[in-house]
């Protein structure tokens, strides 16, 4: 099984309440911020990891993963490619763009382009960037490629190495499940990382991975130390051919209200519930 | 001049609340540029639920029965054959709408305005503003093509009221789309409630990581919730630990809400979980931990264990 996981950049989303407007109040500024790989992203690289081995023997590698992150060529990029490889992805491909020139729909043709270059089985994406908070790109590229598409997974099953997957969903008001043939679109919901989240038909039944709290998994030493050799690719999006004219323009960015008031510490729960009940009216 | 057309999201053959949440910011979108606005009633039950919608003021009310589990593929070709003779399309930003609009969209060469909070119109000319960043930015954007797909969120749109009045309806011919032949629909886990709906609450009780169990949910936020007539939520890190289900997460991912009381039990407060909820009129926090990131939200904070406090303060709202 081949997959394809797109990875983006973003301002450190556990310190998104740093970021800034510009003084012209049409750019976020995040300096002095990290660039990480988008969270939604980093969980949808462990979904594809497991799809792709048996983690019975090792994480011995039985398919192939194929890192795309479409943004700036320079070190932090390149960075968090590296860091997907040091877990286990086969390759990358960096297609450079400045981030200005990007929306969700510039986007999912450059994925389109790629896909059609590398003809995966899977694309296993974030169902959102943590700066854009958009949920649009992985649909729209399914659309594109008259692929369908699942959002939201939290648990898959593949058989028949993903030419058919049952994915469980996550809705509003409850959990989904479909059987989708593939070449398919998936995007993942955070529930993707728990321990019997995948099963691929290779890692035998029943097998439970480490809980992970927050992210997919660390990069071993070793897996570190191959990474270095692991190829990127780089590309321009004139060398893809893709239609970079954009549909969305931001006009203005503002930082939210700040919440009125300072925090009121009671004493006790009656103190809480005559205040909310003769002050603030709540109760 | 815009005309717009509401995507209708059904259940179990009625209309969802979040329908009438897309319907407020269609009348603001008709009527700040002149325009008119229809709703499109699609899925299973889609004709009894047109009943339902024809008293919202629309032009009037489309119609296309589709029988079967939702997929998106099986609706986004026959939401795009009728939203040709629009200028916006708009649904709720709720996973319906999240999964669906996108497919629409690019079937129309449209660009998505997601998860709105806002609309504006300036000479005619229409931009929105949309939370970014967990909400911790708010960017104002506009559509640069001909048509545009928008979608709102439920905690920043009233749900519309009705106008009277019965807007006529129309059947529409469904569409085929071969990408629908690729995904069968198996089943779907819906869960019953008697409370209220998370979406739209008054006052929502959420619990953390720190209530440790299921069994402490059930025994000890759940007596809380409906002494309140409450909506119960949760951080992601209880549901991921299995103690409630997944749907009743509040944050950047999961349900956004803006309640009038919103209580945080046990709760740290991590940025993604204050992007759902940071919104609500007044917030409570119970914690141990007095230095915990949700004391930066809280109007009023409560620094006690938990298992004591929230049985006592259940009593406590009986007697009011």
């Amino acid at each position: 099984m081949k997959i394809l996981v797109s990875i983006k950049r973003v301002a450190d989303p556990d310190n998104a309440s740093k970021l800034k407007v510009s003084s012209d109040g049409t750019a976020v500024t995040s300096e002095g911020l990290e660039w990480k790989m988008n969270p939604f992203d980093d969980w949808s690289l462990e979904a594809a990891l497991r799809l792709t081995e048996n983690a019975a023997e090792k994480n011995a590698r039985v398919g192939e993963v194929v890192l795309v992150s479409i943004g700036p060529n320079d070190e932090h990029t390149q960075r968090i490619i590296r860091e997907g490889l040091a877990k286990g992805a086969e390759r990358g491909i960096l297609v450079e763009s400045d981030d200005g020139n990007l929306d969700a729909g510039v986007v999912s043709a450059v994925l389109k382009a790629v896909v059609e270059k590398e003809n995966p089985d899977l694309v296993v994406m974030g169902k959102q960037a943590a700066d854009g908070d958009s949920n649009v790109a992985g649909t729209e590229l399914a659309e594109k490629l008259n692929w369908p598409v699942i959002n939201s997974a939290m648990r898959i099953t593949t058989a028949d190495d993903g030419k058919t997957l049952e994915v469980r969903r996550e809705l509003d008001t409850g959990v989904a499940t479909v059987k989708v043939t593939g070449p398919a679109v998936i995007t993942t919901s955070d529930r993707i990382l728990q321990p019997d989240s995948v099963q691929n038909g290779v890692t035998p039944e029943g097998h439970e991975y480490a809980k992970l709290e927050v992210g997919g998994r660390y990069a071993s030493l070793k897996g570190i130390m191959q990474a270095k050799k692991k190829p990127i690719d780089q590309m321009s999006l004139a060398d893809l051919g893709v239609d970079t004219a954009k549909s969305l323009n931001y006009t203005k960015y503002e930082l939210p209200p700040a919440r009125s008031g300072q925090t009121t510490f009671v004493e006790d729960v009656t103190d809480l519930v005559d205040k909310l009940h003769n002050s603030a009216k709540v109760i | 001049m815009a005309n717009v057309l509401v995507v209708a999201e059904l259940l179990e053959g009625k209309a969802r609340k979040t329908t009438l949440c897309a319907v407020n910011a269609a009348k603001q979108i008709a009527e700040g540029t002149g325009g008119s606005f229809d709703i499109l009633s699609i899925g299973e039950g889609a004709g009894a639920a047109a009943g339902e919608l024809a008293g919202y003021g629309a032009g009037k009310v489309l119609k296309a029965e589709i029988a079967g589990g939702y997929t998106c593929e099986k609706y986004a070709a026959t939401v795009a054959e009728a939203g040709k003779g629009y200028d916006v399309l708009v649904a709720c930003a709720s996973a319906y709408g999240k999964d669906l609009l996108p497919r629409v969209a690019a079937k129309l060469g449209a660009g998505v305005a997601s998860d709105i909070s806002a609309v504006h119109v300036d000479g005619g000319k229409l931009s929105y503003t949309r939370p970014m960043y967990a909400g911790n930015m708010f960017g104002t954007v506009e559509i640069l093509t001909d048509k545009q797909v928008v979608t709102v969120r439920q905690s920043e749109f009233e749900p519309a009221a009705a106008s009277g009045g019965e807007s006529p309806s129309e059947d529409i011919a469904v569409q085929s789309d071969p990408a629908a032949d690729k995904v069968e629909f198996l089943g779907v886990e819906v869960v019953k409630s008697e409370r209220p709906d998370l979406g739209d609450a008054e006052i929502v009780v959420s619990g953390g990581r720190a209530l440790k169990s299921a069994d402490n949910f059930t025994n000890v936020i759940e007596p809380l919730v409906d002494a309140l007539g409450a909506a119960m939520g949760a951080s992601r890190a209880a549901c991921d630990a299995g103690y409630v289900a997944p749907e009743l997460q509040v944050g950047q991912t999961g349900k956004v809400v803006a309640p009038k009381l919103y209580l945080a039990i046990g709760i740290s407060g991590a940025i993604q979980h204050l992007a759902g909820m940071k919104g609500s009129k007044t917030i409570v926090a119970i914690n141990k931990d007095k230095e915990a990131p949700i004391a930066q939200v809280a109007d009023y904070f409560l620094v006690a264990d938990l298992f004591d406090t929230v049985p006592a303060l259940t009593e406590a709202v009986k007697k009011l």
